[in-house]
Order: structure tokens, then sequence, then C-alpha cells
């Protein structure tokens, strides 16, 4: 199966430097929690970024989710702070 | 009628209250978004989510239309680069009678701040600041997700 398509936003992006990657693709049942958790990981960038989780909202396929969710076959996740528009 | 703009140009808020008025209901509503100047602000930035943006707003929208009954509903959110004094978002809409629209245009403002993925950045002379959510503004959003009266 592809990977997994990674896209950050506003200072999530400007931690990780790059507005989006590819990760290698989970099991279907790994959270999006879960999936920051490893690759925060990584250190540098994406630690600083994924540090407080509760930070952090996400969406898969461009639709609104908790980060409980499993990622299942989706093909973008999407990681970014709460939303200020308006 | 609904439109639905995403864009970096300014509009104008005039002629999009004319082609409300011209719905057919008894009454529109507007609310238009402005860039405030204080504390030494120097531009505001809106970064968003282009792939999502549009059709988050459509379900934004969706919601409205099935709650109030609506003859007309305009949407248009400005990204990029903006100074104070700036227009930045406006929400239009036009009912047969005024309650529908007041409420809707209310709604449809706060699900906006919260629901659409948008990201403000402040830039002052010396410093730039990403701006945070304010729980004020999820509540607002909340509040709508009781039964409509």
């Amino acid at each position: 199966m592809a990977d997994l398509k990674l896209v950050y936003f506003a200072w999530v992006r400007e931690a990780i430097g790059r507005d989006e990657e590819q990760v290698e693709r989970p099991a279907p049942d790994v959270t999006i929690r879960a999936l920051i958790a490893v690759l925060a990981e990584q250190g540098g960038g994406h630690a600083e970024a994924f540090a407080q989780p509760e930070k952090l909202r996400a969406a898969l396929d461009q639709r609104f989710v908790p980060l409980d969710s499993p990622i299942g076959d989706a093909t973008e996740l999407a990681i970014f702070p709460p939303v200020t528009g308006g | 009628m609904t439109r639905i703009s995403i864009q970096a140009e300014d509009f104008d808020p005039a002629a999009e209250l004319m082609a409300l008025e011209a719905s057919g209901g008894g009454g529109v509503a507007s609310f238009t978004g402005i860039v405030r100047g204080e504390g030494g602000l120097v531009a505001l930035e809106l970064e968003h989510y282009p792939a999502m943006t549009s059709a988050q707003v459509e379900r934004i929208v969706e919601e409205a239309l099935e709650r109030w009954p609506l003859l007309g509903v305009r949407v248009i959110h400005r990204y990029g680069r903006l100074e104070p004094g700036e227009r930045i978002v406006f929400v239009g809409t036009a009912s047969r009678h005024r309650a529908a629209a007041l409420e809707a245009c209310a709604f449809l403002i706060d699900w906006l701040k919260s629901h659409a993925p948008f990201w403000k950045r402040e830039h002052f002379a010396d410093r730039t600041a990403w701006v945070e959510a304010r729980a004020e503004d999820d509540a607002k959003a909340e509040g709508w997700l009781k039964p409509p009266r």
C-alpha cells in the first residue's frame, strides 16, 4: 500500500520545517496520537511540534477527526494547531 | 443561492449585499470581519488548507441551510497578508424573515472561526506570533450545537 502523506500547517509546519512529507503507512488501527508519538521520537522539529498533543488537531482526508481516530486507509493526514479563522 | 469564495483578493460588501437582496427574501443580514490594528499590529497573515477549505466551508453552509430557511448564503474568506483596516471575511444571509437571516449569519461566523481550516499569524514591527484559539470562540460555536429554537 502507498505511503501516508502528512501535511502540516502554521507552527507545526514551521517546527518541522516542511509543509508535507511521506511516511511509511502504519497498520490501519494505529491512531493519529500513536503515529505522532512515534514521529516525535525522531527528535528535532518533530519532537518540538508533537511535544504537546493537546495543542494539536488533525484531519484525515480533509475532514476533522479526534487524535484518537485510527488512520485506517486514509491517504492524507493533516496535523495543525486549533484553527483561528473568521 | 449559495456562493463560497476563498480568495486573496478584497471584495465589495455592497455588491454582495445587493446580490443577496435580489434573492427574493424579506431580509438580509451580514457580517464583515476587519483586521484590527491593536498593539502595534503591522499585518495579519492568514494561512489555510487549500485542499480542505472550500469543502469544509461548504459543509458549514449546508449545516446552516438545514437549520434555517435561507434563500441566499454568501461566504467570502480571504487568505494571505492583510493590513489593519482590511476586510478578512464576509458572511451574508437572505431569508423571508429577519430572525432566520440574523441567526444563520451569527451561526456561520461562529462556526467559520472554529470549524474552518485557517490560521492567523500576527506581524509586529519586531516579531511575529501565531494567534491562539480562544476558548470563548469554541464555546460560542459549541452553543450552536444545542437544538435550534
